[in-house]
């Protein structure tokens, strides 16, 4: 009712300003919306313009949806229908009265479109209608999204709100915004390499962008020149945040190799079981998290929780199975387990074809990983990727303590070094090897919780990265885990490091061939194991 | 005691499994050439083309079983690599047949092949020279395996790398070989790898006389490798391998240089793989790195295993066999035919560790008997 | 008297109930399906089985073809390639199928081109691809070059004034021969060489950190940047999931892609992607009943109403109607009758308008360029003012500029050299 009497207000105050300039013919915000249904992606630029212009309550909104893309509007009437997907149902209402209504056919909507240039248009006139928005987070991001568009009259908004402002955080883009503009358009050469000093300072990729075409297209040599100091001031930190960058990538591949190394530090590494399954423990890790997500929609952001340790007893339960059907009858002949395994992780590959379609399938991300941690316009370190290597590093830890601090990770060590004594001792071998078999594949599990997050989910996700994983197991030390962790990150930051001079593939290769020499050099990798039954 | 049993059991008569052996290889071989060229498609008694190639393949992959049996069988060392060894053989024959393409490509160049043109080359890369002679081809598919077996084993062997650490550097191996092949740079026509051959030693590889002489060299060359390594195993080069296998620290300490044996028999493995993968890419009509893929080569063990690896004829009989069902399953059941082929290899492992070739005397002797001496001294790595 | 007409209807209705159960008792039309049903390349093929199954249902249940049904051999080729050749020669010399529909990689259909042309054997192959081929035994559904990328490059000039490009691909000859041609058309127009970077990985590449850093970087000098990519399937998930994390928007630098359809994309989430683009020739949003009939055709028979619809589908489609129309234009299904009774073949596609198959064995058709929405659907922005004629050979590479394919007499040529008049490779 209330927005019904405001819309009713506006219009008429719309029909009093046409009828006064009634000349002009100025098109009325409902006018605009009928054509707004019949542009093309080429004219429906202006039309958004003249809706910006009437300064309408509900432009925001409508851009907002318009951009999210969820405009449409009916065919038999042209009334714009805004269609939101709330927990994977359709809810369809009116845009002008905000009434909710029935469903309507694929065949009866048609949707408003939009291409980048229209994208990039809104997000400049969101930024423009949210300058005064009281977030200061919004109104910083509107302040930086009007950086590669400064017109004399945003010129002119920014320096009065600059005098209201008190964020600091948003008054310092305010002044990097004027400080562009004066660069560009100031009124003197003096006032100019100021403004250029100023954005020397300044590693946002606009200022820099604008730097160069003024050092590449200035009309005056000195303007030319300070950008020229400037930029190269400006280079020597990108330079030295670049390596940041890639001593952060190479941990963050390290840290994705630990995850997909580790559970097979234990079936492989201590159990001494070529298990060449464990790809597919990976899998099904990441397959326990899409099921997880089917059967918790809406709780996206939760649903990790769960996935978690369901992964670990889903994978876990599996790797029992395996040990208690297959491996326990094949003691003594590690070389054997490579063939029963082998045909297990073909079997399993199939079962998830069978069962979940060959098809990937889609593994969202929780609000919370998506998105970066921005440490300057240059540096930035993916959430995602973040959460990923301390993640890692918990899992890493919270298996050493299970190893090295509980009963089952003493009998562990203790058949792995000499079952025969262990069981002398009272240790039931059998019991504890299933344990350590499904320890492993559990923790392979988790892997894969972390791994859909990244990558497909499919039926060949173990494929990928079963021999990077035989890889930094061994190169780390058969039987060790703090060699498996070492080895990742040894060899994540070192692929990362060559990659920008070889190439991608030479640097794979590289860091291949460099294992082969090191295994060589040192046959039992970085920290063999010491221990009777180690040879 | 049957007489199939004496047939193939008489290890210690002077016949030993050869002569039989060669005698069903190559009368099978006959047979199935007979029916190819002689008898119209009508007869009942045809063997259609597409058995002759079939069989070709099938045949150049237990050659590849042989060459790891070898190793693994007689000397303990697990190969997870020997698929890059039969892959440098195949791209050492490939060379040789695009080089006999000449003007007859797709773009008509008389020297580059049709990838190096499209990849704007203009001269041929120095590693493709001499290709072009059936006679160095050959000695490459001989050499270019056997020379980086040499290194690699020379390095491995040298340093004792052993057990598993051994068989994931040989995968490591492989998986480089793989990713170097695929890059378009390398000069081997990247991911599409060699095809569209025309003819080899002049002789058109569409015609059904072609094929069916690759087929008999094949089985001769498979036969006559069989022989020699039946040969070599018996000599007291032979013995020594095995003894590696049975407790290398003690032959060592007997003053065997350990290494070089291993290095020697590697080498002579490799040059066996090599020769396969020359045999198999006629045949076939291509050959890319996807022949380098781990996957591959941990197949070949597989059919190894299933055949019963210590045994030369249970290797072929593996790599027939699982071939064969293969091949059926694919074509009978395309969407479960994993299931069939993962359970095989587990039920094999589990029920018949020794392979099939162990299943006689699985069968005939009792299962507590069986249970003494079903474990071979041979203790691999233990860890 | 009044009898008569009775009993000389009923015996016409008798004849032609044994006439017509004569004809479904004849011998079926075999086509044979040669996609990978496992290994890596199952993701994408198993989708254009199903969808050869479904048209050949609807066929029967349309009656079948020259009054016999038809029937469906699949087999498969597990993603090995040899294997590709060998099911190939399976399906023509044991099961005497009289068309193939499959394929998805060109190192397959490289593989299976021999025995095709051994046996002369009929396939459809429904992908686009890097082009440099046409066989006599082969029909390409899926688009050329010129009908991908070159439009694509366009688009991303004219419309949104891209003066900088990345070209990034795995490492294999399509992307190999897509960006060879467009490093030529660019410098053609007169990008300057160091406005063009070029970047190779590996199959299924999973860690795009530095790659996706670079391409940052490279696009912040000041022009206007967009990536072209030609990355192959399964490592897309892992590019577009780091695009998204390190907020790469398609605001400033749009990816277009060639390789990324509705099934790429029904595999993650793409809301951080909305706004990169794909070139196809069919996209699932197209508004046009076709469009829809085929939808809800292909849901009906797979009974998911989720299932996503894609280019390769259309080209299957496309292929098979033609295959029918010529097999009754030809009366048998007898390889060169039908091989001469395509060429002219025209169908309804799936976007409104009319595929043609042209005398070098590839289709006409129109060319979408569509952005990415957040439900794993494309947003159709352009599309070209008619059809494109699919080019076998280049126009961009210096050895293939010369060559023309043309399989309708006199001439009967996949690479007839213009400059020396000459037919090069096989000769039939």
């Amino acid at each position: 009712m209330k927005q019904a009497l405001l819309m009713l207000g506006c219009w008429l105050a719309l029909w009093s300003t046409q009828t006064m300039a009634e000349t002009e013919t100025t098109p009325s915000y409902e006018d605009l919306l009928i054509e707004l249904t019949e542009a093309n992606l080429n004219t429906t630029q202006p039309i958004l313009e003249q809706i910006e212009a009437t300064e309408h309550p509900d432009v925001l909104v409508l851009f907002k949806t318009l951009l999210d893309g969820n405009l449409n509007f009916r065919k038999a009437d042209q009334a714009l229908i805004s269609i939101i997907d709330i927990n994977g149902t359709d809810q369809y209402t009116e845009f002008s009265t905000g009434t909710a209504i029935d469903p309507l056919g694929r065949r009866d909507v048609t949707k408003i479109r939009v291409n980048n240039n229209l994208r990039n248009y809104l997000t400049s006139a969101i930024g423009r209608l949210q300058l005064t928005s009281p977030n200061p987070e919004l109104r910083k991001a509107a302040v930086l999204s009007l950086l590669d568009n400064l017109q004399p009259s945003t010129a002119a908004e920014l320096t009065r709100l600059r005098t209201e402002e008190d964020n600091r955080s948003v008054l310092a883009s305010i002044d990097l915004a004027l400080a562009m503009y004066s660069a560009e358009s100031g009124d003197s050469t003096a006032a100019k390499i100021t403004a250029i000093d100023k954005l020397s300072e300044s590693l946002e990729p606009s200022a820099r962008n604008l730097l160069f075409s003024l050092e590449r297209d200035a009309e005056d040599p000195a303007v030319q020149d300070a950008a020229t100091e400037a930029l190269k001031k400006i280079d020597g930190k990108v330079t030295f945040y670049g390596y940041v960058d890639q001593l952060f990538f190479g941990l963050s591949l390290g840290s994705v190799l630990l995850l997909a190394a580790i559970g097979l530090a234990i079936t492989f590494g201590v159990m001494g079981v070529i298990n060449m399954a464990h790809g597919e423990m990976l899998m099904l890790g990441a397959y326990t998290t899409y099921v997880v997500q089917l059967l918790m929609p809406g709780y996206i952001n939760y649903s990790i929780w769960v996935a978690i340790p369901a992964a670990f007893i889903v994978a876990g339960l599996f790797g029992i199975l395996i040990e208690r059907c297959v491996i326990r009858f094949l003691h003594g002949r590690p070389l054997e387990t490579l063939l029963a395994t082998f045909g297990i992780s073909l079997i399993l590959q199939q079962l998830v074809r069978t069962v979940f379609s060959p098809l990937n399938r889609r593994v969202a991300a929780p609000d919370w990983m998506s998105g970066s941690l921005e440490i300057n316009p240059v540096l930035s370190l993916t959430y995602n990727r973040l959460t990923i290597l301390i993640f890692a590093l918990i899992v890493f830890v919270a298996l050493l303590l299970i190893m090295k601090k509980t009963a089952l990770g003493l009998y562990v060590r203790a058949v792995s070094q000499n079952r025969d004594m262990a069981k002398a001792m009272g240790i039931k071998t059998d019991r504890v090897d299933a344990l350590t078999f499904g320890l492993g594949s559990g923790i392979a599990g988790i892997g894969g919780v972390a791994l859909s997050q990244l990558t497909n989910v499919g039926p060949n996700l173990g494929q990928a990265y079963i021999i990077d994983s035989f890889m930094v197991v061994v190169f780390g030390g058969v039987g060790n885990l703090l060699g498996t962790l070492v080895a990742a990150f040894t060899l994540g930051i070192a692929n990362k490091f060559l990659e920008p001079i070889t190439g991608t593939v030479l640097a794979s290769i590289l860091v291949l061939v460099f294992i082969i020499l090191f295994i060589q050099k040192r046959p039992k990798g970085l920290f063999p194991q010491r221990g009777r039954a180690s040879e | 005691m049957t007489l199939w049993q004496t047939f193939l059991s008489r290890r210690n008569s002077l016949g030993s499994p050869v002569l039989p052996f060669v005698t069903i290889l190559l009368g099978l071989t006959a047979l199935a050439a007979v029916g190819n060229l002689w008898f119209p498609p009508e007869s009942a008694l045809h063997v259609s083309t597409y058995t002759i190639t079939l069989l070709g393949k099938y045949l150049s992959f237990a050659m590849l079983a042989l060459a790891v049996d070898i190793v693994w069988g007689y000397c303990g060392i697990l190969s997870l690599g020997h698929g890059a060894f039969f892959a440098l053989g195949g791209y050492a024959m490939g060379m040789y047949l695009m080089r006999q393409i000449g003007s007859r490509g797709v773009y008509g160049d008389p020297v580059l092949p049709d990838f190096m043109v499209f990849l704007d080359w203009d001269v041929l890369p120095w590693y493709w020279l001499g290709m072009d002679q059936f006679w160095f081809a050959m000695l490459m598919v001989l050499l270019v395996p056997g020379l980086l077996a040499f290194v690699f084993g020379w390095l491995a062997f040298h340093s004792r790398v052993t057990g598993v650490y051994l068989s994931i550097i040989t995968q490591a191996l492989t998986y480089a070989l793989m990713l170097a092949f695929f890059r378009n740079e390398m000069g081997f026509g990247g991911n599409n790898g060699l095809t569209d051959f025309k003819d080899l030693l002049g002789f058109s590889l569409q015609a059904d006389t072609t094929r069916v002489a690759l087929l008999i060299s094949t089985a001769l060359i498979l036969a006559g490798l069989f022989t020699l390594t039946h040969w070599v195993l018996k000599t007291r080069f032979g013995k020594v391998i095995e003894a590696i296998r049975d407790g290398e620290p003690r032959v060592r300490f007997l003053g065997y240089r350990t290494d070089r044996y291993k290095v020697a028999l590697f080498v002579y493995s490799a040059m066996i793989a090599g020769i396969a993968g020359a045999l198999y890419v006629p045949q076939v009509g291509i050959i890319n790195p996807g022949e380098f893929a781990p996957l591959n080569s941990i197949e070949i063990v597989v059919w190894v295993a299933v055949g019963g690896r210590g045994t030369l004829y249970g290797a072929v009989i593996g790599a027939l066999l699982v071939n064969y069902a293969k091949t059926r399953f694919t074509a009978l059941m395309p969407d479960g035919w994993l299931f069939m082929l993962g359970a095989l290899f587990v039920l094999v492992t589990l029920l018949l560790p020794k392979g099939l070739a162990g299943l006689y005397g699985q069968l005939s002797t009792s299962w507590k008997r069986d249970q003494t001496d079903q474990h071979p001294p041979n203790k691999e790595a233990t860890s | 008297m009044t009898l008569k007409p009775i009993l000389q209807g009923l015996t016409f209705a008798v004849a032609s109930t044994v006439l017509s159960t004569a004809a479904i008792a004849e011998d079926p039309i075999k086509v044979g399906v040669l996609h990978s049903l496992s290994g890596t390349m199952a993701i994408s093929e198993t989708t254009l089985k199903d969808t050869v199954l479904m048209m050949v249902e609807q066929q029967n249940e349309a009656g079948g073809l020259l009054g016999r049904p038809l029937e469906a051999v699949v087999v498969d080729p597990a993603s090995n390639w040899p294997l590709f050749a060998e099911k190939a020669r399976e399906l023509l010399t044991q099961e005497e199928v009289d068309v193939i529909f499959g394929s998805w990689t060109s190192v397959s259909r490289k593989s299976v081109l021999p025995v095709l042309e051994e046996l002369n054997g009929l396939m459809f192959y429904p992908v686009q691809y890097e082009g440099e081929e046409s066989s006599r035994n082969v029909f390409y559904t899926g688009a050329a070059p010129n009908q991908q990328a070159i439009p694509a490059v366009d688009y991303l000039r004219n419309e949104l004034g891209v003066e900088r490009w990345v070209l990034a691909g795995t490492d294999y000859v399509y992307p190999r021969t897509t960006n060879k041609i467009l490093e030529a058309y660019l410098m053609d127009l007169g990008v300057a060489e160091e406005d063009i970077m070029i970047n190779y990985t590996p199959f299924s590449h999973s860690d795009w950190q530095s790659i996706v850093s670079d391409i940052k970087t490279f696009g912040s000098a000041g022009k206007k940047t967009a990536v072209v990519s030609t990355i192959n399937g399964d490592a897309n998930v892992p590019f577009y999931k780091e695009l998204g994390n390190q907020g790469v928007s398609s605001g400033d630098i749009p990816v277009i892609a060639f390789s990324v359809g509705e099934e790429e994309l029904s595999g993650f989430d793409t809301s951080p992607l909305v706004g990169h683009l794909a070139a196809w020739n069919y996209f699932q949003s197209v508004d046009a009943d076709a469009n829809y009939d085929f939808i809800d055709m292909w849901h009906a028979y797979i009974g998911d109403e989720d299932r996503v619809t894609n280019d390769p589908m259309e080209a299957t489609y496309i292929g098979f109607k033609m295959w029918v129309q010529a097999v009754e234009l030809a009366g048998t299904t007898d390889v060169d009758a039908v091989e001469q009774a395509m060429i002219g073949q025209t169908v309804a596609n799936l976007t409104g308008g009319t595929a043609v198959m042209n005398k070098n064995h590839h289709l006409s058709k129109p060319v979408l360029i569509g952005e990415i929405q957040d439900d794993g659907q494309f947003e159709i922005v352009w599309q070209t003012a008619g059809v494109v004629p699919g080019d076998a050979w280049s126009d961009f590479l210096p050895g293939s500029r010369m060559l023309l394919a043309d399989w309708a007499p006199p001439l009967k040529c996949g690479n007839y050299n213009t400059e020396t008049g000459t037919c090069s490779g096989t000769v039939y």
